[in-house]
């Protein structure tokens, strides 16, 4: 109330860091699994098509999956080894669903199966470049796991003149970012380049946190010899990681509702999306690991860890030393936004880049009460929503009117459930409207899609039935032969 | 390992709690509360013993008889609404209709709603205006200050402040045109409510409670600036008629109004505008009441006025999305 620092964008709320608990140690990069489960259905529901079968021999790097279009990012063995099993198995999704899975043993070797000279992106041109990314499965690394060299191009479409790196890092218990940009600043730094050639814009800014001024001085370093880099501190309020609170801050523009920030001009991309770019580029090498911070109160010691994709969340949690206390939550992604495990066997994905392990202590929870309207939640909203009235017309099962008062401008971001004096679950409310709203909006299309299909089978029926007729009258007309099978090939 | 169920995140939580906050009103309450007393003596302590314990005991009777937990009665909200009606009150209310006036409150102003935040109205100004029209002579005879004495023979307790024969005197509010002397008035030292005589410690209460992010400055300062504003023009057209800005403010229930029975969040709008429109109609029906109508005070009824109107406000006035150009457009819009 009383501080007088103008903040950036109204509403956020300062939920406690725990940052410190994985801060200061580097990241650790000897784990290896002794197997891999690489999951065959993306995040966005499509199906990878399996390239390799039980008994193959595949190595570091080999492409072993891949998609019928851009959308659908290829997959590489992130392991030497061998294929031992095509079966389904758990995802990540919190509801546990299984899908097809390849197993692959891991023999404990590290070197890639391939190797390139490193090239220079200067030499490529952006298409080059693009394709690149898109071959070594890049995939946006701050959650979202959208393909990074679709983003570029169409980027590239938009004209885009600024490109923004994400080192917000909002959310609490996760340093992975922090980390990667104290420790591989330079490879940053290349990749968002890289980034500029392909998007063809010229000015890159990099928002960080204020709560991390390791990370600000090691980007600050190797950034100086370019003159088009620029660097803002952004005070930490959570969301600040959000892509158009971050835009708002460091740039102030406020982007409208329903646009992109591309439409604006400016492209968002995570910090961990620019090292994986620079592998790509630079090396040809795919995305294979990642690094995420493994953390929480239940962790025996809790660390940064670069994690083949694919290694089990159990794998990962034995190489932190295991759990010190029953952990009542396991959660992929930081306490705010994350998602709740199902089980501990779950495989590591592209986009989770934290593993939380809670004890009932830390996740505070308690039995929702009545709303007592005392606005806090219109208070913390940063989108300007009026979370209370969205949660009154959800749990009525009226869409429509959630729709009104904002849910399609909700980010889920969670500081309405989080500041709730009565405990509400608000989020949980606007995702169960938002999942019946994409259901209607699907059936919608598939039963416009089946009527279009129909009357385009009635009109060729009918188109048929009169060439039919047609060829019939002309036939009793003309007996000739010849003339008959001249008409019949030209029908 | 546990069972874990799919629960949507966030899996954190701030802390707060309804019963927190309630607890901390009644907190920035009580220097006002604890002053009346000083200044009214034994018979307001009966006043505010009587409401507490009657809108405790109506609470939980409603809550055994709706088969909820009966912990919930002391959730605060009870307690907060006594607080508020016995502070409303004359300190010579005979208790009986004190508690009459708390039960009221409880069962009819909140329960029959639903509970603690389905109530349309304020339950404290409800249960205050059922008993004005129910017993006019006694809510307005108001008792004299009889401040104890201390002195070198140490405290001394006349005889009013021990409720034995109380003086009644007229409140500023009966002539608040011929007022001169604002600083008695901030300090509380004239007969009035046993609970808002005190501008000064009311509003204490007030910026601890915007300090600590309970309440929002908007209906407060909104509900100052609706009743200065309009008072201070009227007393500058016709001073003998109109009382000043100052005297307006600090007498009566407007301090009590501005910062705990205004914005009483159940009752009260949420968005920053809503609540500036919400406090700045409340300042005005006060003034309007007091100068035009036949009441000598109009604070509960501004309140419950503009109650009416919440659910409207809150329909209209939303805060702006985030990056939105105007208003009106996404009101139209989605």
């Amino acid at each position: 109330m009383f501080n007088l620092k103008p903040k950036p964008f109204s509403g956020g709320v300062h939920p406690k860091g725990y940052k410190e608990l994985t801060q200061q140690q580097s990241i650790s990069r000897s784990f290896t699994p002794d197997r891999v489960y690489l999951g065959m259905q993306q995040r966005n529901g499509s199906m990878l098509s399996c390239l390799v079968s039980v008994g193959d021999e595949v190595f570091k790097g080999q492409l072993i999956a891949k998609g019928s279009n851009d959308m659908t990012v290829p997959l590489h063995s992130p392991v030497n080894g061998k294929v031992v099993d095509i079966k389904p198995y758990l995802s990540s999704h919190p509801a546990g669903i299984k899908s097809q899975t390849l197993v692959i043993t891991c023999n404990g070797e590290k070197q890639w199966g391939e190797d390139f000279p490193p090239s220079d992106y200067q030499k490529l041109d952006h298409e080059q470049l693009v394709q690149r990314v898109l071959d070594a499965g890049v995939v946006g690394l701050g959650g979202a796991g959208f393909p990074s060299g679709i983003k570029l191009r169409l980027a590239r479409k938009a004209k885009v003149h600024t490109l923004l790196i994400n080192g917000g890092e909002c959310e609490p218990y996760l340093t992975c970012d922090d980390r990667l940009m104290q420790e591989h600043a330079a490879e940053i730094i290349a990749g968002i380049n890289i980034m500029l050639k392909a998007i063809g814009a010229n000015k890159a800014i990099i928002a960080i946190e204020d709560n991390k001024p390791d990370a600000i001085a090691a980007i600050n370093a190797a950034s100086e010899d370019f003159s088009n880099f620029s660097i803002k501190v952004v005070p930490s309020l959570y969301p600040m990681g959000s892509e158009r609170h971050l835009i708002k801050a460091a740039t102030g523009i406020a982007i409208p509702p329903g646009q992109l920030s591309t439409a604006q001009g400016i492209l968002v991309h995570n910090v961990a999306t620019a090292k994986a770019i620079y592998q790509a580029v630079r090396f040809k090498r795919p995305l294979i690991e990642r690094v995420i911070t493994v953390s929480g109160d239940a962790i025996e010691s809790p660390a940064n860890i670069t994690v083949p994709i694919g290694s089990l969340v159990s794998q990962v949690i034995a190489e932190c030393g295991g759990l010190k206390v029953e952990a009542k939550r396991m959660i992929a992604g930081g306490p705010m936004m994350g998602q709740v495990l199902p089980s501990p066997f779950v495989p590591i994905d592209k986009s989770i880049g934290g593993l939380l392990a809670l004890s009932e202590d830390k996740i505070n929870h308690r039995n929702s009460q009545d709303c007592v309207r005392c606005g806090n939640c219109v208070k913390v909203c940063p989108m300007g929503l009026m979370p209370f009235q969205m949660a009154a017309h959800s749990n009525h099962d009226d869409w429509q009117g959630a729709q009104q008062f904002g849910l399609d401008s909700c980010l889920l971001c969670g500081a309405c459930s989080y500041i709730c004096p009565s405990s509400i679950p608000l989020v949980q409310y606007f995702q169960h409207a938002k999942s019946n709203i994409n259901a209607q909006r699907s059936m919608m299309q598939k039963s416009n899609l089946a009527r279009q299909l129909t009357e385009a089978r009635q009109q060729r029926l009918a188109k048929e039935a009169a060439a039919k007729k047609a060829a019939k009258a002309s036939k009793r007309k003309r007996p000739a032969r010849a003339r008959v099978s001249q008409g019949e090939t030209n029908e | 390992m546990s069972k874990i169920n799919p629960i949507a995140a966030p899996h954190t939580h701030s802390g707060t709690s309804t019963t927190n906050i309630m607890y901390l009103v009644v907190l920035a309450l009580l220097p006002a509360a604890l002053y009346g007393v000083y200044l009214f003596g034994l018979p307001a302590l009966t006043v505010l013993a009587s409401c507490i314990v009657s809108a405790l005991i109506a609470e939980l009777a409603c809550l055994q008889l709706q088969g909820k937990r009966s912990l919930a009665a002391l959730d605060g909200s009870a307690l907060l609404t006594a607080l508020l009606l016995a502070m409303s009150l004359p300190a010579s209310t005979p208790w009986w209709i004190a508690s009459f006036g708390c039960c009221f409150a409880v069962t009819l102003g909140k329960q029959v709603y639903g509970g603690l935040g389905h109530n349309p109205f304020n339950p404290a100004m409800l249960g205050r205006v059922m008993l004005l029209i129910c017993f006019p002579v006694e809510l307005t005879n108001w008792q004299a200050i009889s401040v104890p004495d201390i002195g070198a023979q140490g405290i001394m307790l006349n005889q009013a402040w021990l409720g034995i024969d109380g003086i009644s005197a007229a409140t500023p509010l009966a002539n608040l045109n011929q007022l001169t002397n604002w600083q008695d008035l901030a300090l509380g030292k004239h007969a009035g409510s046993l609970g808002e005589t005190s501008a000064l410690l009311i509003a204490l209460g007030g910026v601890f409670l915007i300090w600590r992010g309970i309440i929002r400055p908007y209906i407060p300062l909104a509900l100052i600036g609706g009743l200065f504003v309009p008072a201070t023009i009227a007393h500058m057209l016709s001073p003998n008629d109109y009382a000043s800005g100052i005297a307006h403010l600090l007498s009566g229930g407007a301090m009590l109004a501005a910062f705990f029975i205004a914005t009483d969040m159940v009752t009260s709008p949420t968005s920053p505008r809503g609540q500036l429109l919400f406090g700045a109609g409340c300042g005005l029906l006060i003034w309007l009441i007091r100068s035009v109508g036949s009441y000598p005070e109009g604070v509960a009824f501004a309140v419950l006025i503009m109650n009416a109107c919440t659910p409207v406000i809150d329909h209209y006035l939303r805060p702006k999305i985030f990056g939105a150009q105007s208003l009106f457009k996404r009101n139209k819009g989605v």
